[in-house]
């Protein structure tokens, strides 16, 4: 029997840590500018996230106008296309993803789930947020310097990076690689938080396998990122000496357009396997907040215990271990030695067994629950179909010789679109609808919501399905126009058009949630302590929002694991963590007020 | 219960959409049948478990949405169901892998005997080496590379000076014969693809790559460039024609050679006095 279910009462073991001293605000400013709060530090960099995620979010449109309908908008030129394409996929990945899953939801769930007040270094995690705020003002500046932004395509693979035939060549690429080495100094800050918080602020009772899987995910992710981002570090420096010193870490000797250059004896795929070796980790360190979130939104609104949560967690830390050596999938046709691709294929086929488990407990936590179609819900289960179909396209990719008339075509931003995209962007507006009412004490819209989650979620599936089989066709990726091509059939053409408009309706539909979340904060409905009738410990605090310190004088105490939805014989259908298990019966203290 | 219905025509949808679209590979012009057989499995493994996984999922919104009075069974796991669910997932997993790698194994493995050629790749133009009489390519050197040496041949190497180059052009290569591809870049990474013959290797510069492959289908192919090499990326074209063996030898014939393109001469068929 899972730990800490029924009959676990004498298995609260005493406090490890004592209560810390809190810091006070004492001003307007160090209450919610310069704030040491876990909860602020939250709000702010969602809010900063979701705003540069706009940013990369008008850019996907003006990149599928482009292909939609070429050379009718002439200010997309081929410049300024691949200046679209690495931004936005450069934000996308680093600056809304990464940043909106862990420095946005780790900084508020985990504190309020484990039990703790606050993360365990609160003057460094507010380092954090400004830091991450001076990457993403670095980042913006290089759209306004000489020459623009880089147009190296997300990847910045040397020597195209820092060579004239690419656009941004002058600025846009050492403000991008300096960018992004603060974004890791940043994320460092908040990452050794969230690892240590989880590891030694947890609240008495509340053991590893009694944690949300929630919190597992962003406590595994932030580990891995710990582990992960520092490749992209050396990466990013290296490349920056040889742009701006002249060194040869990353480039051969070369001729450009006719010119012998000074480099000499560097190595180009070298850089690829440091890129990689941050970057397939990276894929799991979007996925697995995104795999600990939705188990939790699934079990709360189908009213069920997460069905094998043990299995659950190993096979999130099973996933995070295995991604370290999976890399190279990246680099099949890279020009690596081809024997690589042995040992790449197999690890990469095998990380599908527990990826492949999670998506089966998901499905099987529904069956036999007791389903509730709220719309945290229905983007819980948008993710799902959307992650299954972006999984199991990884398997052509992942199997190197599939891969080979594949890569780098639109099958490949179908795919990852589809798993590492559209599927923890559903996860996250989920979660937004699921914790809003804790963060600001009212409901979102629901009607507004069913509209947002329609449009998205059928529209982005529209978007990206049948974009698979423009790669199939042999449609290249990154191409700004595709001009006369044996390919580029008139279908292929009305199809690129059909997914334009789409795209475009899609993006509009965001609107729709911006809006709710502003009109929400003045007229929606008292949402009250607990709403969702949810077990986990953030949906027991004395007060909603959580004032300062979460808590009230006495910290949470934990009885139980995160899954008792529908306990036979119990009166409702959730047990709160912190309900004591004789308790249970009779009388319920310790449930939410 | 919209919701259950959606996701039954997403899965039917999705289904008919692959049987029914237009948009599908182009017909194979090279051995790498296996490849395209491969995907066909993967396509078969995926595409079942798909279906299924989004017709289960419908079913339970379906059968178990809310209801006066509906209550959820507390189980937490189940053992028996969890093993068998992964060990069936597990073979599904071999049963691609297993092809794959088998194929892989051959792609890269070249066959003995095949003859071998050379692409390069600059911005944004592909040139092409062919060994000329003796059969071998010279050895080269990006420091050789000069406007009399585009690609940078070694110039005191015997079995360089007759090597055939062809700078931007057109790439000729006989039918039914088995070639190695030896890639190079003079300046960045380019990838010399022809979606035809479905293999491709990136090109790097300061190393040398290959693949292989057996263009099994005569005609004209287009051949574009597959990784981002810069602003001219998408227009970095080339052709390659699959003829049989008496055209490709006439059109070797009439290819100017290093020594000869070196020392400022050009195209035998261009200038027939001279070679007289
Ligand atoms: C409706 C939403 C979106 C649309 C319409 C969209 C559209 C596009 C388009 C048209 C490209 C360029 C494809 C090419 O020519 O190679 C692209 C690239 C990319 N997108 Fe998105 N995108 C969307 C959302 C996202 C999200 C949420 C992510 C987060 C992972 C993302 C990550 C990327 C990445 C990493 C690239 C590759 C950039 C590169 O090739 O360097 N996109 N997207
Ligand atoms: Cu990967
Ligand atoms: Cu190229």
């Amino acid at each position: 029997m899972v730990d800490g279910t029924l009959g676990a009462v004498g298995a609260v073991p005493p406090a490890e840590v004592e209560d810390m001293e809190l810091y006070h605000p004492k001003s307007w400013v160090t209450r919610y500018v310069f704030c040491q709060d876990a909860k602020v530090i939250s709000i702010q960099y969602s809010l900063t996230a979701l705003s540069i995620g706009l940013v990369a979010l008008v850019l996907s449109w003006l990149m599928r106008l482009q292909l939609g309908f070429p050379s009718v908008f002439s200010f997309i030129d081929a410049n300024a296309y691949y200046q679209f394409i690495t931004m936005h996929g450069m934000i996308m990945v680093i600056y809304l993803l990464t940043a909106i899953l862990l420095g946005g939801f780790g900084n508020y769930l985990i504190p309020l789930m484990v039990g703790a007040r606050d993360m365990v270094f609160p003057y460094v995690n507010m380092l954090s947020y400004w830091v991450y705020l001076l990457a993403v003002l670095v980042l913006v500046a290089s759209f306004f310097v000489p020459g623009g932004a880089t147009g190296a395509g997300w990847t910045l693979y040397p020597p195209q990076a820092i060579l004239s035939g690419t656009p941004g060549r002058d600025w846009g690429i050492i403000l991008m690689l300096a960018s992004l080495i603060i974004f890791i100094v940043g994320f460092t800050m908040g990452g050794l938080n969230y690892v240590v918080t989880v590891l030694q602020a947890r609240t008495r009772g509340m053991t590893l396998m009694r944690m949300p899987l929630t919190v597992w995910g962003i406590f595994t992710a932030s580990v891995m990122a710990l582990l992960a981002f520092p490749a992209l570090f050396v990466g990013a420096v290296m490349m920056l000496f040889d742009r701006v010193l002249g060194t040869s870490f990353f480039m051969p000797a070369l001729v450009e357009m006719g010119q012998q250059l000074q480099y000499g004896g560097g190595s180009p795929i070298l850089f690829q396997h440091l890129f990689w070796f941050f970057g397939h980790p990276e894929v799991y360190i979007v996925a697995l907040p995104a795999f600990g979130i939705v188990s939790d939104l699934i079990s709360t609104h189908a009213r069920r215990n997460i069905f094998g949560y043990r299995m659950m967690v190993w096979a999130i830390v099973a996933i995070g271990a295995l991604s370290f050596v999976v890399w190279a999938h990246h680099m099949y046709v890279s020009g690596m030695n081809p024997y690589f691709g042995f040992f790449f294929a197999t690890t990469t086929l095998i990380i599908a067994i527990p990826t492949a488990i999670k998506v089966y407990n998901w499905v099987l936590t529904l069956w036999l629950g007791d389903i509730h179609l709220t719309v945290p819900m229905l983007f819980a289960l948008g993710f799902i179909v959307t992650f299954i179909s972006g999984g199991l396209t990884g398997l052509f990719l992942g199997n190197a010789v599939v891969d080979v008339p594949l890569s780098d075509t639109m099958f490949v931003v179908a795919h990852f679109h589809m798993v590492m995209g559209v599927a923890p962007i559903l996860v996250i507006f989920g979660a937004i609808y699921h914790w809003y009412p804790k963060v600001t004490g009212r409901m979102l819209n629901e009607a507004l919501g069913q509209l947002h989650f329609w449009i998205t979620f059928l529209g982005a599936y529209a978007i990206f399905f049948p974009m698979h089989y423009l790669g199939l066709v042999g449609v290249p990726r990154r191409y700004h126009e595709l001009g006369e091509a044996a390919f580029n059939t008139p279908s292929v053409g009305t199809l690129n058009a059909f997914i334009t408009i789409v795209a475009l309706i899609v993006g509009a539909a965001q609107l729709v949630f911006l809006f709710n979340l502003a009109w929400s904060l003045v007229r929606g409905k008292e949402a009250g302590g607990n709403p969702w009738k949810a077990t986990t410990l953030e949906w027991q605090t004395p007060e909603t929002p959580p004032a300062h310190g979460n808590w009230g004088k006495e910290l949470p105490v934990v009885y139980r694991w995160a899954y008792d939805y529908s306990v036979p014989g119990a009166e409702e259908d959730f047990v709160p963590q912190n309900q004591p298990v004789v308790a249970r019966a009779g009388a319920r203290e310790g449930a939410p007020a | 219960m919209a919701i259950a219905l959606i996701l039954v025509l997403i899965a039917v949808g999705s289904v008919l959409f692959h049987v029914l679209s237009p948009w599908w590979w182009t017909p194979i012009a090279s051995n790498w049948g296996y490849i395209d057989n491969t995907i066909i499995i993967t396509f078969w493994i995926t595409g079942v478990v798909f279906v299924a996984v989004v017709l289960f999922m419908a079913y339970c919104l379906f059968r178990f949405r809310h209801q006066e009075g509906r209550r959820a069974a507390y189980e937490p796991e189940n053992k028996r169901l969890e093993w068998w669910l992964t060990i069936i997932t597990g073979v599904g997993v071999a049963a691609m892998l297993a092809p794959g790698l088998f194929v892989w194994k051959q792609f890269v493995t070249v066959p003995e005997g095949a003859s071998v050629i050379e692409i390069v790749g600059q911005q944004w133009q592909w040139s092409y080496r062919l060994p000329g009489k003796d059969g071998r390519l010279g050895t080269s050197d990006i420091r050789n590379v000069s406007s009399d040496n585009p690609l940078g041949l070694n110039p005191s190497d015997p079995h360089g000076q007759d090597d055939v180059v062809v700078e931007g052009g057109e790439l000729h290569l006989p039918v039914g014969k088995p070639v190695k591809v030896l890639l190079r870049s003079l300046d960045v990474v380019h990838d010399f693809y022809v979606p035809e013959f479905r293999a491709k290797m990136d090109m790097v510069p300061g190393a040398v790559t290959y693949f292989w492959f057996t263009p099994t289908r005569t005609g004209t192919f287009e051949a574009l460039c597959a990784e981002l090499c810069g602003v001219g990326h998408p227009q970095m074209r080339g052709s390659v024609v699959v003829e049989n063996e008496s055209d490709y030898q006439a059109w070797l014939e009439q290819q100017p050679t290093f020594v000869r393109s070196s020392a400022g001469l050009g195209p035998k068929v261009e200038s027939p006095r001279l070679t007289d």
